[in-house]
């Protein structure tokens, strides 16, 4: 924990306003009727799968190739997640099935 | 908030109760390992209530990022609820206060079931929209608490549980990439930030990987502006 208690709580109280505004915007500056501009509804669309992917690989910066267990557990449970997601389409399994499977990798086979 | 409303709205609310409890308690468990006890994940739940935006939260809160990172991040990948509001003037017209709560508590899971709501004959959908909005938010709360609380009763090894964040941008990227018009977007997302990361480090690499995604997106305007069904607001539906 590299925050103090007042340091989280300012955090989180951050998080919780602009995750607000962010719902609330469309609601402020178009509840009246007006159009919105064309950028923000060509943004509002092509932006999510750019964030998503960039998030995808935020989440792979801690992979290091100096031994097996630095990248392969990693490696074996994100493809297990797509291939669940494609086949199944379901959430829940896809999530869950990959997580147990990296756990497992990264406490028994790779520990 | 009336029985007889809460009633009718359960039904539609089950899928999401489940696939909030799961999730939630996924959440828990990450912050619990973090640090964070179930205090903090009460809090967390109750006042951002965000999946996506939580889980990235853990991160931010575990590696101790600054106040305008935490701003700018949020702010990103919340993005998409823009086009969420967008679809939803029309239905909450008229809900008077009800309304400040019915857009603090737009998740991906109630648009997704107030955009496909089939009122009940005799109930008032205004009231039914605002129970379905409670019920997931109280399903979300309940699912990290419950989580947090198991993590640390049952004292198991919690290592590794971190993955289910990648594991869900994962899902919602199999998804984004079976209805997208085009793959740019995704691709350049990627791309952008694997370069930030061998540039600047894995430190600062979302501040530059963001801003290059936005400028080269906004040039791209023409070329994708086509590609992407941009006219959310006349047909709903009909984008995706």
């Amino acid at each position: 924990m590299p925050l103090s208690p007042l340091e989280t709580l300012a955090s989180i109280f951050v998080m919780s306003v602009v995750t607000f505004f962010t719902r609330a915007l469309p609601f402020l500056l178009f509840d009246r009727g007006d159009h919105p501009p064309k950028i923000v509804l060509y943004l509002g669309k092509v932006l999510p799968p750019a964030i998503i992917a960039m998030l995808i690989v935020y989440c792979l910066k801690g992979v290091t190739f100096t031994s097996l267990g630095g990248w392969l557990p990693t490696l074996l449970a994100g493809v297990t997640a797509v291939l669940l997601h494609l086949w199944k389409g379901n959430d829940l399994l896809s999530i869950f099935g990959a997580t147990g499977l990296y756990m497992v990798l990264v406490q028994a086979v790779f520990a | 908030m009336d029985r007889k409303t809460l009633a009718a709205a359960f039904p539609a609310t089950v899928p999401v109760l489940m696939g909030y409890l799961a999730i939630g308690m996924a959440f828990g468990l990450m912050l619990q390992t973090a640090g964070y006890g179930v205090g903090w994940a009460f809090l967390m739940s109750l006042t951002i209530y965000a999946g996506s935006g939580q889980y990235l939260g853990v991160s931010l809160l575990a590696t101790g990022a600054h106040l305008s990172q935490v701003a700018f991040l949020t702010l990103m990948i919340n993005f998409r609820h823009l086009v969420y509001g967008l679809s939803m003037l029309e239905k909450f017209r008229g809900m008077g206060v009800r309304k400040f709560y019915m857009i603090f508590s737009l998740t991906d899971e109630t648009y997704a079931l107030l955009s496909a709501a089939k009122v009940p004959e005799g109930i008032d959908e205004h009231r039914y929209y605002f129970a379905v909005a409670m019920l997931d938010h109280s399903y979300w709360i309940a699912g990290s608490v419950l989580g947090s609380v198991l993590g640390s009763a049952l004292g198991f090894d919690t290592t590794g549980v971190d993955f289910a964040m990648t594991a869900l941008f994962l899902v919602i990227a199999v998804g984004q990439w079976k209805k997208a018009g085009s793959h740019l977007p995704a691709l350049l997302g990627a791309a952008a930030t694997l370069l930030s990361l061998l540039v600047v480090g894995a430190d600062d690499m979302l501040l530059p990987a963001l801003g290059m995604i936005v400028i080269l997106l906004t040039v791209l305007r023409g070329r994708l502006g086509d590609a992407e069904c941009v006219n959310v607001r006349e047909e709903e539906g009909s984008c995706r």
